[in-house]
């Protein structure tokens, strides 16, 4: 069993998901749960490229300390960075959905015939 | 049902490509530290002090890129409160909770603030950190305001807190531009590593992000809550 | 890594695909924003297995905590099944 397969294959599955789903959403709210399911799977390769075969996390309770076999750090930063942008995004997303279900009654993208051009 | 077919098509084409690309340059775990990785490993604690090198990345290193991050959750937070401005009031039948609910929630409520406390206090020792920190507060008040009736914070005290927390942030960031010619420059004594007053100005900055995080996102749910 | 720990992750992937088949065949909302935060309680395990605490930590507290009652108080507005 290949460690590698497990961690990429599930990230690349989340996010070919993610895509899919927000394709072929019919609700609003759906069609943002695929952009969630995107920026997770993201997240989750990013982390995977930076792992390092017996890491440690890169947190040294003693100091001075041995800088053998540790995980990449830098990845680690930019996604903590990138997950609270996400739930910006997301939330301004759901503002937008509902004033669209006030102002029009409906949130399926197939009635919503004033968005066409 | 065309537009599934093309959907799949297309969704399972980019999912082949990159799985591809990524296993043939990517292999898992075989990457050896180099480069700005090995530098902020080797030398992260001598020069900042922090012990969690992820912390002295985030804040640090990489300092000006979590201020735009701030910036940008800022923009987030007022884009929302100005989208749901206005919102016409409907009164509803709101369901009532009950006494177990109240009861909990009102003795779990300040625990769940001293556990954010602490996260925040100790971000440069241990995992979490300011954005975590500030999240966790918001979830407590994200409690209060699904088990109590009469729960409602001050709208003004909620705006004052994080625009005087941001305003702190640009104030620490220009202190280390006077003080060593770099903005958000370590400018603050570094003392023994491991301790909870070390590493200079990482624990003022992460406690004035869990406050700013907390409350934005406390507003967030104060907006999407009175719609 | 351990194989154990393989195990463990092989299982809960097993689990990480039976939710994101949910999220996409689901017609009740609730349901799906529920898999949601299956999906992304998982994930930040995958987190901590990869040795990545910091992000595991705001993982659990974003994607499980925060976003599902964000997206529960705007399904409340927008209707909870998909049909209308």
């Amino acid at each position: 069993m290949n460690a590698g397969h497990l961690f990429y294959g599930s990230s690349v599955f989340l996010m070919v998901m993610g895509v899919f789903i927000a394709l072929t959403g019919k609700h609003l709210i759906k069609i943002l749960l695929g952009i969630d399911l995107f920026d997770v799977g993201l997240n989750l390769l990013i982390i995977s490229f930076g792992y390092v075969n017996g890491g440690t996390a890169p947190i040294f309770s003693r100091y001075p300390h041995v800088f053998k076999n540790v995980v990449d750090p830098v990845p680690q930063a930019l996604v903590l960075t990138a997950i609270v942008i996400g739930v910006a995004e997301i939330a301004m997303g759901l503002a937008i959905v509902m004033r669209i279900k006030e102002k029009f009654g409906t949130c399926n993208i197939s009635k919503l015939k004033e968005l066409k051009w | 049902m065309i537009r599934k077919i093309v959907a799949f098509i297309f969704a399972f084409y980019f999912g082949f490509i990159l799985y591809s690309f990524i296993y043939t340059h990517f292999p898992f775990g075989e990457r050896p530290l180099k480069g700005v990785a090995a530098h902020y490993v080797e030398k992260g604690v001598q020069e900042e002090g922090a012990t969690n090198i992820v912390t002295s990345i985030v804040t640090l290193y990489r300092g000006f890129d979590t201020l735009g991050e701030v910036t940008v959750l800022f923009l987030a937070a007022t884009g929302l409160g100005l989208l749901l401005a206005g919102w016409k009031e409907e009164e509803k039948e709101k369901p009532e909770p009950t006494l177990i609910m109240e009861t909990t929630t009102k003795y779990l409520f300040p625990l769940v603030l001293l556990f954010g406390s602490y996260i925040f206090i100790h971000g440069h020792l241990t995992p979490g950190g300011g954005f975590p920190a500030g999240v966790v507060i918001a979830t407590g008040y994200f409690m209060m305001f699904i088990a109590q009736k009469e729960f409602k914070p001050s709208e003004y005290l909620l705006s004052a807190t994080e625009s005087f927390a941001g305003t702190l942030y640009v104030i620490t960031g220009l202190l280390g531009l006077a003080l060593a010619f770099s903005f958000l420059a370590n400018v603050a004594p570094l003392g023994v590593p491991n301790t909870v007053f070390s590493a200079g100005i990482i624990p003022i900055i992460y406690i004035i992000i869990g406050f700013k995080v907390g409350s934005e996102m406390t507003g967030i749910l104060q907006h999407m809550k009175e719609v | 890594m351990h194989s154990l720990i393989l195990f463990m992750v092989l299982g809960l992937s097993l689990v990480l695909v039976v939710a994101t088949l949910v999220i996409w065949l689901s017609k009740d909302l609730l349901v799906a924003i529920l898999a949601s935060a299956i999906v992304s309680l998982i994930a930040s395990i995958f987190f901590l297995v990869l040795q990545a605490p910091d992000v595991a930590i705001t993982e659990a507290a974003i994607g499980a905590g925060l976003t599902t009652g964000i997206l529960l108080y705007a399904m409340k507005i927008a209707g909870r099944y998909e049909d209308d």
